[in-house]
């Protein structure tokens, strides 16, 4: 099940195909993201959402199909495909800060190195974003020295800088601590109000029903479920998400 | 001792002499080995599988057979060159950039692959990926194997004395053979001056280890 967008698609997957060895992760994903849409992806472990969500800036190889961003497919390797990369900010579940680098340098990195901005430029850029995921002070620190939630609002930020079409959240507060978890999604939700484009694989139901426009519900590497949050969690047609329900909620 | 006072001129050229092959051996087979790791990630086939070659061949060979390429058999087809040293340079580092690209390989490996692919991720291409982000985080963990490959260089540098050139190791040979009542006296204080080069060396690695170290 798919709702198919007409038209003004951003992010655009096309029977898209992957298999780890005998196992079929992607089965004919079919998925179009508008812009300043947010999509949110559930699923069970294994259903393969964090793939979808790695294949979209192509860490992920795929074997069949196509996906292209702002009406350009993926290319396969080099220039171009770096080209397309800067355009789609990535957030990774482990963070992944360069560790060599202070938390400035880690935001301006990219413009200056990809981009080509000025020093200065980058410096003031990253400053405002900093200070807009609430870091500010800790500029001048190491990665290491920062808490889990603090790390993940600078990597937000690190893919913010790139002024992205669109941002990629891959699991982004499941290796925090649970009282980091709020700061990291109010970040996020503040983004989403700001009308960037998002996909976010997460197991956040919370942020699912406040910022999402739609869920996607994936199984055993097939979308099952495509519906706006509300008719997703008040009235699920597929048993696959009843169960997957079902069990959140006795807890 | 007094055969080493004596003959401490002597001393301190072969010691200058093996200061100079080390340094200069050490400089571009730290350059080659981090080029030949690099190819050995890269993403083409090609250079993996020159890097790959080259090390097992280089690493699996005695040193004595590169000095034997570099000074004998180079110069017969064609390269010709106007000291001795230079086959010393060409042996010692094209035999040390082997062991320094595996070192430098396993440094790369134990870069957590979220690096580089937060790398990627905000558009880098791979040259910058390695150079920016892998490579300095890599360099930084293999300084104490890197530091006991450049140890090995000094004291493999002593095989140039049997190709015609004259450092610490030529010297003392010379120095024993001219004083057959003092062979133990001179090899000591020939050993004494390999390690007034090693231990500090040795020195050096604790120290930029714990200044450099990275944390997680």
């Amino acid at each position: 099940m798919t709702t198919h967008v007409p038209g003004d698609a951003l992010v655009s997957l096309n029977a898209v195909n992957k298999h780890y060895g005998q196992l079929h992760v992607l089965k004919d994903i079919n998925l179009q993201v508008r812009k300043g849409e947010v999509v949110v992806v559930i699923g069970p472990s294994g259903s393969g959402k964090s793939t979808l969500c790695r294949a979209i800036n192509r860490l992920e190889t795929i074997e069949g199909g196509t996906i292209s961003i702002d009406g350009k497919v993926l290319p396969e390797e080099g220039k171009e495909l770096a080209q397309l990369r800067a355009d789609v900010g990535m957030v990774f579940q482990s963070f992944n800060l360069f560790a060599h680098k202070t938390i400035l340098e880690n935001v301006t990195l990219g413009p200056i190195k990809v981009k080509g901005a000025s020093k200065a430029a980058a410096e003031k850029d990253a400053m405002a974003l900093l200070e807009r995921v609430g870091v500010g002070h800790q500029a001048p620190k190491l990665p290491a020295q920062l808490s889990g939630g603090q790390q993940q609002r600078v990597a937000i930020a690190r893919a913010l800088a790139m002024k992205p079409k669109v941002m990629l959240f891959d699991e982004p507060t499941s290796a925090l601590d649970p009282e980091m978890i709020n700061e990291v999604l109010d970040v996020m939700v503040q983004l989403a109000k700001e009308g960037m484009t998002m996909i976010v694989v997460t197991h956040e139901m919370g942020f699912a029903r406040k910022a999402a426009d739609r869920v996607v519900f994936m199984a055993d590497g097939q979308i099952v479920e495509d519906a706006t949050p509300e008719e997703f969690f008040t009235n699920p047609k597929s048993d696959r998400a009843k169960d997957f329900l079902s069990k959140l909620l006795t807890h | 001792m007094d055969v080493i006072f004596e003959n401490l001129p002597l001393y301190w050229e072969g010691f200058l002499r093996t200061l100079f092959l080390s340094v200069v051996s050490g400089i571009f087979a730290l350059i080659l080995g981090t080029l030949l790791a690099a190819a050995r990630v890269s993403p083409v086939a090609a250079l993996r599988g020159f890097s790959t070659v080259y090390v097992e061949v280089l690493r699996n060979t005695p040193l004595t057979i590169a000095f034997f390429f570099a000074a004998v058999v180079l110069p017969r087809i064609g390269v010709k060159f106007e000291q001795f040293e230079i086959a010393a340079i060409i042996a010692l580092s094209t035999y040390t950039a082997a062991f320094i690209a595996e070192a430098v390989r396993s440094g790369v490996n134990s870069v957590p692959v979220g690096q580089a692919e937060a790398a990627r991720s905000i558009g880098m291409k791979f040259g910058q990926v390695l150079s920016l982000i892998i490579l300095p985080q890599a360099l930084r963990t293999v300084i104490p194997p890197l530091i006991n490959i450049l140890i090995a260089l000094v004291k493999n540098s002593s095989v140039a004395g049997a190709f015609f050139v004259l450092e610490l190791f030529g010297y003392g040979r010379q120095l024993a053979n001219a004083n057959g009542d003092a062979v133990i006296t001179v090899l000591l204080g020939t050993a004494f001056f390999y390690l007034l080069l090693t231990v500090p060396l040795g020195i050096l690695a604790n120290t930029v280890e714990r200044k450099v170290a990275i944390a997680r």
